[in-house]
C-alpha cells in the first residue's frame, strides 16, 4: 500500500511538472513568435497588394486581435488537441506534423538501434580489452566521428557511397528520397540506411566512451571482485554483473537523445532529402509559417519532456530511493 | 542536435578532494600548478594546441594571405577563377586551394572563415560560462525559492529542441554573427549552471565556508573567494569542450543558411556552397570541411587533456592511460 502511494505521488508530480515546462514553453514560444514584428501577412498577400489587402489577410488569419486573446484561443484548441492551421494551405498543423512524424520516427528508430549496437559493443571492448588493437582503433572513431558534425559526416557519405558508387556504376545507395514502411520494407531500408549511419556513428561516440567509462568503473568494485572470486566466467562477469549497472547512464542519455531527435532529424533530412519534421521546419521557418513552426517546437518540446519523464520512471524501477525524495 | 559536450558521470565528482586553497598550504604547490605541470608534459595537448595556435594564426593572417595572393575575400574571378563553362577551378600556383562556385580564391576564403569559426566558438563560450557560473552559484548558494525558480527555468531551457528553436528564432531576427552567437549562449548556459549549482550545493556545508561565514565574510565574497574556485576545474573542462561543439553548431546554422549571411566566408556557408558542385570539384567541399573537422578535433583533444590534467582520476574520452 505505502508502496502503490509512493509511486503514485512520484509519478503524479513528474507529470504535473512536465506539464508545466510545457506550458512555460507554449507561452515563450508563442509570445516570441506573435509578438515579434513579421510580415506574414504581406508575404501571404503578395508584392503587388495593396495596404487593403494586407489588412485583409491579417484579419482573416486572426493576427490582428491582441496577443493574449490569440494565446488565449491557440491554448483553447490544444486543450482540444488542436495546434491550430498553417497560413498557406489552410492545413491542420495536427495532420501536417502527423503525416511527417513516421518518417522522422524511421530515421529515429533505425539510428537508435544502429547508435546502441555500435556505441555499446565498442564501449564493452575498449574496457574489457585495454590498449589492444580493437581498442585503439574504436578510439579513434571515437574521436573523429564525436567532432565531425553531422552535416559533414552526411556529406561525406552522399560523396563516398552514393556519388562514387554511382560512378563506378553500383547504384545501391540512393542519394535522396523516402519509400514508406507499407510500401516496400526493403526500399525503406535502402533509403535510409545512409541517414540512419549518419545520425548513428555521431551520436554512438557518446555512448561508446559512456560505457567504457562507466564499465571500468563498476569492474573496480568489490561485488565485482567477490563474482570473480566464486568462480565465475570472466564473460559471464563482465556482462551479467558488470554490464547491467553500467548501462545506468546510458538509459538517461538514450532517453535524450531519442526524445530530441523524434521532434526531426532537422540536418539529416534536409541533406538526404527525407521529407521529415525537420524538413518542415525548415519549410516552414522559411515560410515564416508562424502556426506550424509554434506547433513544431511544442511538438519537439513535448519528445523532450516524455522522454526525461520515461528516464525518471526508468531510474525509480532500477533505485527505490529516487521515488521517496 | 544539442550543443554541450557530453560529459561522463565521473565528471560530476571531480572536485571531490580537499578545497583548492587548503590543498595548496599542504602541498606547497597548488592543484593548478600540479594540473600545469601535466599538460605541459602532455603529448596530446601539446600537438592540439599547437594546432589551435596554427588555426589561429591562419584567422589572423587572412588579411595577410589574401594580400599575398592578391585576391580578397568576396572577390569574385569570372574568367580566372572560372573554367570555360563556369565550373570551379581546380587548385594551381594561382589558386592553391581551387576557386568556388563564383571564382573566389577558397584559399583566401577558408583563412577568413577561420576568423568566424574561432570568433563564435570562444565568445558564446564565454558569454555561457559567465551566465551559467551566475546563475549556478546564485541558486546553488543561496537556496530556498531562488533555487527552485532558476532550477525550473533550467529545466524549461534543457527542454528546448535546441536547434529547432534556432532556426526558428533565426526565422524572426533574420541571420547573422550577432543573433547566432547569442543564440548559442543561450542555449549552452544551462547546463554550466546545472553543474555549478550542484557543486555549490555540496560545497557551502564544508568546513571552510563555515568558517569564512563565521568570521563574517559577505555572500558575494564568500561565492566568489571561496565557492568559485573549487568549482573552476570544472568549468574549465566544460568549457574547452563547449568551444569545439559551438564552432560545429554554428557551422550547422551557416549550412542550414541561417547563420552567417553570404558572401561572408565560414566554412558551413562554403560547404553548403559546394554541395552542387561535389560532383566536380573535390576541392570546393574538402578544404573547408577538413578546416572544420581539424578545428573540432583539436578543441576536443585539447579539452579532454585539460581533463586529464585537472582531475588524473577521471577517465578520458579519447585515450587510455
Amino acid at each position: 500500500m505505502r508502496w502503490a502511494a509512493g509511486w503514485a505521488r512520484f509519478l503524479f508530480w513528474r507529470i504535473a511538472q512536465g506539464a508545466v515546462v510545457l506550458l512555460v514553453i507554449s507561452a515563450i514560444v508563442f509570445f516570441m513568435f506573435f509578438v515579434a514584428p513579421h510580415n506574414v501577412a504581406r508575404l501571404i498577400a503578395g508584392k503587388q497588394a495593396t495596404q487593403q489587402t494586407v489588412a485583409l489577410v491579417a484579419a482573416r488569419l486572426g493576427l490582428n486581435r491582441p496577443a493574449i486573446d490569440q494565446y488565449g484561443s491557440f491554448l483553447w484548441g490544444l486543450l482540444h488537441g488542436q495546434l491550430g492551421y498553417s497560413f498557406y494551405n489552410s492545413e491542420s498543423v495536427r495532420t501536417l506534423i502527423a503525416q511527417r512524424l513516421p518518417v522522422t520516427a524511421s530515421v529515429a528508430g533505425g539510428a537508435a538501434v544502429i547508435w546502441l549496437a555500435l556505441g555499446i559493443s565498442s564501449g564493452v571492448l575498449a574496457a574489457t580489452r585495454p590498449r589492444s588493437i580493437a581498442d585503439r582503433a574504436v578510439t579513434v572513431a571515437v574521436l573523429t566521428f564525436y567532432s565531425m558534425p553531422t552535416f559533414l559526416l552526411g556529406l561525406l557519405f552522399l560523396y563516398l557511397l552514393f556519388f562514387q558508387l554511382h560512378l563506378a556504376g553500383i547504384d545501391f545507395f540512393p542519394g535522396s528520397g523516402y519509400v514508406s514502411l507499407a510500401q516496400s520494407p526493403l526500399s525503406w531500408a535502402q533509403h535510409l540506411i545512409l541517414p540512419w549511419f549518419t545520425v548513428a556513428l555521431v551520436t554512438a561516440t557518446t555512448y561508446s566512451r559512456l560505457t567504457r567509462g562507466s564499465l571500468l568503473d563498476i569492474l573496480g568494485e568489490d561485488y565485482i571482485r567477490t563474482a570473480r572470486a566464486s568462480g565465475l566466467t570472466e564473460r559471464r562477469v563482465t556482462y551479467r554483473h558488470g554490464l547491467r549497472a553500467a548501462l545506468a547512464p546510458v538509459v538517461t542519455q538514450f532517453g535524450i537523445d531519442l526524445g530530441t531527435l523524434l521532434g526531426g532529424a532537422i540536418v539529416t533530412e534536409n541533406i538526404f532529402g527525407l521529407p521529415g519534421l525537420g524538413a518542415l521546419a525548415v519549410q516552414s521557418v522559411t515560410d515564416e509559417d508562424l502556426p506550424v513552426i509554434v506547433g513544431l517546437v511544442l511538438v519537439a518540446s513535448a519528445f523532450i519532456v516524455v522522454a526525461n519523464i520515461a528516464v525518471d520512471i526508468t531510474y525509480a524501477i532500477l533505485d527505490p530511493r529516487v521515488r521517496m525524495k | 542536435m544539442t550543443i554541450g559536450a557530453t560529459l561522463p558521470p565521473e565528471v560530476a565528482d571531480l572536485d571531490g578532494g580537499e578545497p583548492a586553497r587548503g590543498a595548496a598550504a599542504v602541498a606547497g604547490r597548488s592543484p593548478w600548478r600540479l594540473a600545469w605541470e601535466r599538460l605541459r608534459h602532455d603529448r596530446v595537448a601539446i600537438a592540439s594546441s599547437v594546432t589551435i595556435m596554427l588555426i589561429a594564426l591562419l584567422a589572423i593572417c587572412a588579411p595577410l594571405i589574401a594580400h599575398l595572393v592578391g585576391h580578397g575575400p568576396n572577390q569574385q574571378y569570372p574568367t580566372l577563377g572560372l573554367t570555360p563553362d563556369g565550373l570551379p577551378r581546380p587548385p594551381s600556383g594561382t589558386f592553391l586551394f581551387g576557386t568556388d562556385d563564383l571564382g573566389r580564391d577558397l584559399l583566401v576564403r577558408v583563412a577568413y572563415g577561420a576568423q568566424i569559426s574561432l570568433l563564435v566558438g570562444v565568445v558564446s563560450t564565454a558569454i555561457a560560462v559567465v551566465l551559467g557560473v551566475l546563475v549556478g552559484l546564485t541558486a546553488g548558494y543561496v537556496g530556498g525559492p531562488v533555487d527552485a525558480l532558476l532550477c525550473r527555468f533550467v529545466d524549461v531551457v534543457l527542454s528546448f529542441p535546441v536547434l529547432l528553436l534556432a532556426i526558428a528564432l533565426v526565422s524572426i531576427v533574420g541571420p547573422g554573427l550577432i543573433i547566432t552567437i547569442v543564440i548559442i549562449a543561450f542555449f549552452s548556459w544551462a547546463s554550466i549552471a546545472r553543474i555549478v549549482r550542484g557543486q555549490t550545493l555540496s560545497l557551502r556545508e564544508r568546513e571552510f565556508v563555515e568558517a569564512a561565514r563565521s568570521l563574517g565574510a559577505s555572500s558575494a565574497r564568500i561565492m566568489v573567494r571561496d565557492i568559485l574556485p573549487n568549482v573552476a576545474a570544472q568549468v574549465i573542462v566544460y568549457a574547452t569542450l563547449l568551444i569545439p561543439s559551438a564552432i560545429a553548431f554554428e557551422a550547422t546554422l551557416s549550412f542550414l543558411g541561417l547563420g552567417v549571411v553570404p558572401p561572408t566566408s565560414e566554412w558551413g556557408g562554403m560547404l553548403a556552397e559546394s554541395v552542387g558542385y561535389y560532383q566536380v570539384a573535390w576541392w570546393f567541399i574538402t578544404f573547408p570541411g577538413v578546416a572544420l573537422l581539424i578545428t573540432t578535433l583539436a578543441f576536443n583533444l585539447l579539452g579532454d587533456a585539460v581533463r586529464d590534467a585537472l582531475d588524473p582520476r577521471a577517465h578520458s574520452l579519447f585515450r587510455n592511460k
